[in-house]
């Protein structure tokens, strides 16, 4: 069986004043039925423009899907039309995304934005709308709902706003769930809540869903595979376990390495990342990481190492010293 | 160094527009009580509105406390007057979290870091004031010539040594890190952190470190201060407050935050606490904590708990543990 979703080869660019920014160069990965994917990076490596590029979303101008496939369920979206396009955002992928205050519509209420979704896209009445809304809010652990079906977003706290986000994503039963850094705008403990919620009911329901985060942490916690993402490109992909004991691109390697963890010993020192975030509109040639790699070569700087398998079978990594990364992986987590 | 005694900080709501009233009080810091020693780095955590950002803007006078005293080396800052606040804030000084908005987008760097050097009259010669300028870029790991540029085309870890060599400008001896590193990159948040060390180190500073991020926290601080609406519920030093944490609030929040190790996430049970965080303008009686709280039992509802020293060093506001 083919997976749900499998990217292939995206770009999407943006043309601004200083030059043409890459923000997704060369993206491809695939996610199964009722899988939890994540897609991790920093700012600006490209993280949210891709899964903006899968929903096709990206405001044209400035950015532009220049090359690549998105398959999802069999077709590829980026051969759909606007109208075809609006009934699959919504119906068939749902989205989650950071702020909820900007997301929802404040001058509806809760319900309304729940059975707008239910009523363009499953075309059933009102009361059946309502009914299903009513659902949906005490699936997400709302408690109150009837009340809360009534109210404006304002009325809302944090927490409540996003259960809210995922009660509309969830409602025309997706197959798909994509959520842009879902919990980020949360406190720990409300982000604790969310996050049990939205795995009990990927597994529940059988949605598979894409996480964009930069948290770490959060990955652990739910994602079975993992993108790493840096200046555009994946540079590594596996099991999340393969990413997070058996890492094979430097990067990953140095990301783990700069967070203090609470369940180890105080170490006397931080070991960060070394230099500065990558601009894209000054790529080279060869690896983006390579200013700041403490693996770097000379053939670093003469290609871009191409995403090859490393470690175990789904495991990839674009470095050309991942195998000796696996070899020295004691010394480095 | 430092000691906050009974601090409150109460902003009041007021209800019409023309005669204008009354209604309540948001009670953003209510009785908080602590003190830093010199040298040391003292963490206040907790979440969002649980005053921690409050409790710092009154220690700089950014705030008129409402009750309560704050005492800098003896002194009472919370009666101060303006103009005696002058000679208080050349010792004093803070970090914002966002590095974007705390540096005024139309001067050059250079500037931005002579500021407070310029307000306080400190070096009236040009020149010199330059060569000090260079000097305090490169101390926080910048190429003196960043002085020349304005703070757009710099990136996020940059910009924040800006605001770090601003706030060492007046050779300070105390620093409020409000959320310093937060709005950092993950690799470049270590960066800073190793920076901020250094520095406590090299100019013998002493830090009130407020995060929300526990394992930075953790990593950076000799004595830690959890607050929950306005009050702080548990203090210790660091590693006591990690290993040992004793309240049900800081139970909680340490069992919220995910570990980035699949392997130790698969084996950990963790208990989110249930519901959110109330509104400080009618905050729960007795304990604040008793609605969300697993161990409250009616006494909770009633009594207010008083901080206790359970073990030396260690407080904590509840009186179900011991």
């Amino acid at each position: 069986m083919p997976p749900l979703l499998e990217v292939r080869g995206l770009h999407t660019e943006f043309r601004t004043g200083a030059g043409r920014v890459p923000a997704v160069d060369g993206i491809s990965f695939a996610v199964e039925q009722g899988e939890t994917v994540a897609i991790v990076g920093e700012s600006g490596s490209g993280k949210s423009v891709s899964a903006l590029s899968i929903l096709r979303l990206v405001a044209d101008p400035p950015g532009r899907i220049t090359a690549g496939e998105i398959l999802f369920d069999g077709r590829d979206l980026l051969g759909l039309g606007e109208e075809e396009m609006r009934q699959i955002r919504g119906r068939d992928i749902g989205m989650v995304f950071q702020e909820p205050m900007t997301s929802l519509n404040p001058v509806l209420t809760i319900g309304r934005q729940i059975t707008e979704t239910l009523e363009q896209h499953q075309g059933i009445d009102r009361p059946s709308a309502d009914r299903r809304a009513l659902e949906l809010l005490d699936m997400v652990g709302i408690a109150d709902a009837a009340r809360r079906l009534k109210q404006y977003p304002h009325q809302l706290s944090g927490g409540m706003r996003q259960r809210v986000m995922i009660a509309v994503a969830l409602a025309c039963n997706p197959k798909l769930i994509i959520a842009d850094e879902p919990t980020t705008a949360l406190d720990v403990t409300i982000q604790a809540q969310i996050l049990e919620l939205m795995k009990s009911l990927s597994l529940r329901l059988n949605v598979a869903l894409v996480v964009i985060t930069h948290n770490l942490g959060v990955v652990a916690r739910y994602a079975h595979r993992v993108n790493v993402m840096y200046a555009g490109r994946i540079v590594e992909s596996g099991p999340a376990d393969a990413i997070y004991h058996d890492p094979r691109h430097p990067y990953t390697i140095a990301l783990l390495r700069s967070v203090p963890r609470l369940d180890r010993p105080r170490q006397a020192r931080l070991d960060p990342v070394d230099g500065q975030p990558p601009d894209l509109t000054r790529l080279d040639g060869g690896c983006a990481f390579r200013p700041r790699c403490r693996f770097a070569v000379e053939s670093c700087g003469q290609a871009v190492p191409p995403l090859a398998p490393a470690g175990e079978a789904d495991h990839l990594s674009a470095c050309f010293r991942s195998a000796e990364l696996g070899a020295a992986r004691n010394v480095a987590a | 160094m430092l000691e906050v005694r009974g601090l409150a900080m109460h902003f009041p709501i007021s209800e019409g527009v023309v005669f204008s009233r009354k209604i309540g009080d948001v009670k953003a810091v209510d009785g908080v009580d602590f003190t830093i020693g010199r040298g040391e780095t003292l963490g206040l955590v907790g979440e969002s509105g649980c005053g921690k950002t409050t409790t710092g803007r009154c220690i700089l006078r950014l705030e008129r406390p409402t009750a309560g005293q704050i005492l800098f080396d003896g002194q009472d800052v919370s009666s101060m007057e303006r103009k005696d606040l002058v000679g208080l804030r050349r010792r004093m000084q803070v970090i914002f979290q966002d590095p974007y908005s705390s540096l005024n987008p139309r001067m050059k760097v250079g500037d931005i870091i002579a500021e407070p050097i310029k307000v306080h009259g400190v070096e009236p010669d040009a020149g010199r004031r330059r060569a000090r300028v260079s000097e305090l870029l490169s101390v926080c790991g910048l190429d003196p010539k960043f002085a020349d540029r304005y703070p757009h085309e710099m990136s996020g870890g940059q910009r924040q040594r800006v605001g770090i060599a601003r706030a060492l400008a007046l050779d300070p001896e105390f620093i409020v890190c409000d959320e310093a590193v937060s709005a950092l990159d993950v690799s470049i948040q270590a960066q800073v952190v190793n920076l901020l060390e250094d520095l406590r180190e090299r100019f013998n500073l002493t830090y009130l470190f407020i995060a929300h991020d526990l394992s930075v926290v953790r990593h950076l601080c000799q004595r830690v201060a959890v607050m929950y609406l306005g009050r702080i519920v548990e203090m210790a030093d660091c590693d006591e407050l990690f290993d040992n944490p004793l309240h049900p609030y800081t139970q909680a929040l340490l069992s919220a935050v995910p570990i980035p190790d699949p392997r130790v996430e698969a084996t950990r049970q963790f208990r989110p606490a249930p519901g959110e965080v109330p509104s400080p303008i009618n905050p729960p009686s007795g304990c604040v904590f008793h609605p969300r709280c697993p161990m409250a039992v009616e006494e909770c509802k009633r009594a207010r708990p008083v901080l206790r020293e359970l073990r030396p060093g260690h407080w904590v506001a509840c009186s179900e543990v011991n």
